[in-house]
């Protein structure tokens, strides 16, 4: 990682590209909004404006806390994994005596988590919650002497903090990582992460919509067709293997790493649609129009994080 | 004063809290008159309430808070009256009349109360409503009385836990429940308008199971 400021023609170049492809989803939205007929239709046109709406949204925002730099980036992840945990746990069953140990993983947990990213301390931020936390939690609980589910209650705390805050913070880690002849500023990394398994979400999405036919999984996520999955993931592998000018990657190696982002990202996505189902519910919040809760946004990026961090970091620093 | 600043201040940090989304599911927010009468859940309740609806009716809409505590000091009074709008009364049985009449009188100038008729609160279920709102409701019979259920906040702060932990609440406003009719009791006017909140909290398929049920299934 360098110093070196972020607003240059690449990123300009980058910048320029999401406008285009926002104009051109907003032209399109416009022109379905005036073409379509049935109820059904009208239905999914209006979704689909909502989500590009939000995604202009979204992309300002995240391109405003770039620019802004490390620290800003960092606290704009630190919110949404707050945003992201209070999702995730107003859905889980809690009880009293879970309490004071919720209280400190929002208002202790998150922000030790990502102060530790900040000064660099990798070799605690990355067993921070999965051994410290992780007892520290149900000894807190324990306290409240209360034996009813107490296994699952614990569980499913511990399953919130590592999605949502954890692994979550793996994506503006990637600022921090030292990679020896990249002379490219940091943040262009977390960008390529944040790219490559988005474009993959709403590729999927596109290619479902238009050609998908074969579902996947009906009973985890009606949406997800083997159609939207092959072209939408594919896309999205040709686009990151493009993209190898912004990393220290060759574009072969860029091939493969989109190909574990677009392949957690899935994962990611399925795994916690069946949470979904399982608590009863079809979205984690409403805080993104259009798409549901943070979490449902989100769901790619918590499991492919992890993955793209730690291998950058092993072969490339 | 500081009051311009504090209000959006107060109203932002209780959305970083809680989010306080209003679900209209029986009716649809409208500026006439109506007691909006809740289940009392934690010290948030007012708070949440005011975050929840539309500006042009927070303006328009008052909750009715206890005198002993709000008008404790000068702090206290400014955040209730002058950010929350709040009606403080006299809740000693001294001045029943005039609690009355200040209520009223708010509701035929053509604006809205915020009632939190259990009293007290309890771990979770709703109380037995306290008399005030019959009272009320025969006094002004043209108000719509609109039973609101604030889900998830007795999670947030519950009792006797001074710190909150972060849940997304929602407020499910149910349809008006009809004023007590002629040959209506108060005791069987109340049990009414407690089983129309009670059942606003079974509306919802997002209703998180509580651990037992989850046992149970």
């Amino acid at each position: 990682m360098t110093a070196e400021p972020l607003l240059q023609p690449l990123f300009l170049w980058l910048a320029g590209a999401a406008l285009a492809l926002l104009t051109v989803a907003t032209l399109i939205g416009a022109v379905l909004a005036q073409r379509v007929t049935t109820p059904a239709g009208h239905d999914t046109v209006r979704n689909l404006n909502a989500r590009i709406r939000s995604w202009w949204v979204m992309v300002a925002l995240f391109a405003a806390a770039m620019l802004l730099g490390g620290t800003v980036t960092l606290v704009l992840f630190a919110l949404l994994s707050y945003l992201a945990l209070r999702e995730f746990l107003t859905l889980t069953p809690t009880r009293r005596g879970d309490h004071p140990g919720l209280f400190l993983s929002f208002f202790v947990v998150v922000p030790v988590q990502y102060w530790l990213i900040g000064i660099g301390w990798y070799g605690l931020f990355s067993i921070f919650i999965p051994v410290y936390v992780f007892m520290a939690l149900p000894s807190l609980s324990v306290l409240g002497a209360d034996t009813t589910d107490f296994l699952t209650r614990t569980a499913k705390a511990q399953w919130g903090l590592m999605l949502a805050v954890y692994c979550a913070s793996h994506a503006p880690a990637l600022l921090w990582l030292d990679i020896p002849g990249y002379e490219l500023p940091g943040a262009l990394l977390l960008l390529y992460l944040m790219t490559v398994a988005q474009l993959s979400d709403v590729f999927q999405y596109v290619f479902g919509k238009l050609w998908g036919k074969t579902r996947l999984s009906p009973g985890i996520s009606p949406s997800k067709t083997v159609e939207g999955l092959l072209g939408g993931g594919l896309t999205a592998v040709a686009i990151g293997t493009g993209l190898h000018v912004i990393t220290p990657f060759t574009p072969l190696q860029a091939a493969g790493m989109s190909l574990v982002i677009v392949t957690a990202g899935f994962f990611g996505g399925f795994v916690l649609s069946a949470m979904k189902r399982d608590l009863g519910v079809k979205d984690w919040g409403t805080l993104i129009e259009g798409h549901g809760g943070v979490l449902d946004r989100l769901d790619s990026v918590v499991f492919s994080a992890p993955l793209f961090f730690h291998l950058t970091r092993y072969w490339f620093t | 004063m500081m009051i311009p600043l504090l209000r959006p201040a107060l109203l932002g940090l209780t959305r970083l809290l809680v989010g306080a989304r209003a679900s209209w599911e029986g009716c649809a927010p409208a500026d006439v008159p109506r007691i909006y009468f809740a289940n009392h859940s934690s010290h948030l309740d007012t708070l949440v309430m005011m975050a929840a609806l539309p500006r042009e009716l927070r303006a328009r809409t008052h909750p009715v808070a206890a005198l002993d505590y709000w008008g404790g000091s000068a702090l206290r009074r400014s955040v209730a009256v002058g950010c929350l709008n709040a009606l403080l009364v006299d809740r000693t049985g001294k001045a029943t009349a005039e609690v009355m009449d200040a209520m009223a009188a708010v509701l035929d100038g053509g604006q809205s109360l915020i009632l939190f008729p259990e009293g007290t609160r309890g771990d979770g279920a709703v109380q037995p409503f306290k008399s005030g709102l019959y009272h009320l409701a025969r006094r002004v019979p043209g108000a719509e009385l609109v039973p609101v259920f604030i889900e998830n906040l007795n999670r947030v702060m519950p009792k006797g836990m001074p710190l909150p932990v972060p849940l997304i609440c929602t407020m499910r406003f149910g349809a008006p429940v009809a004023p007590p009719g002629d040959g209506e009791d108060k005791a069987a006017f109340l049990e009414r308008a407690r089983d129309a909140l009670v059942s606003l909290s079974h509306s919802s398929q997002s209703q998180p199971r509580t651990p037992s049920q989850e046992t149970a299934r």
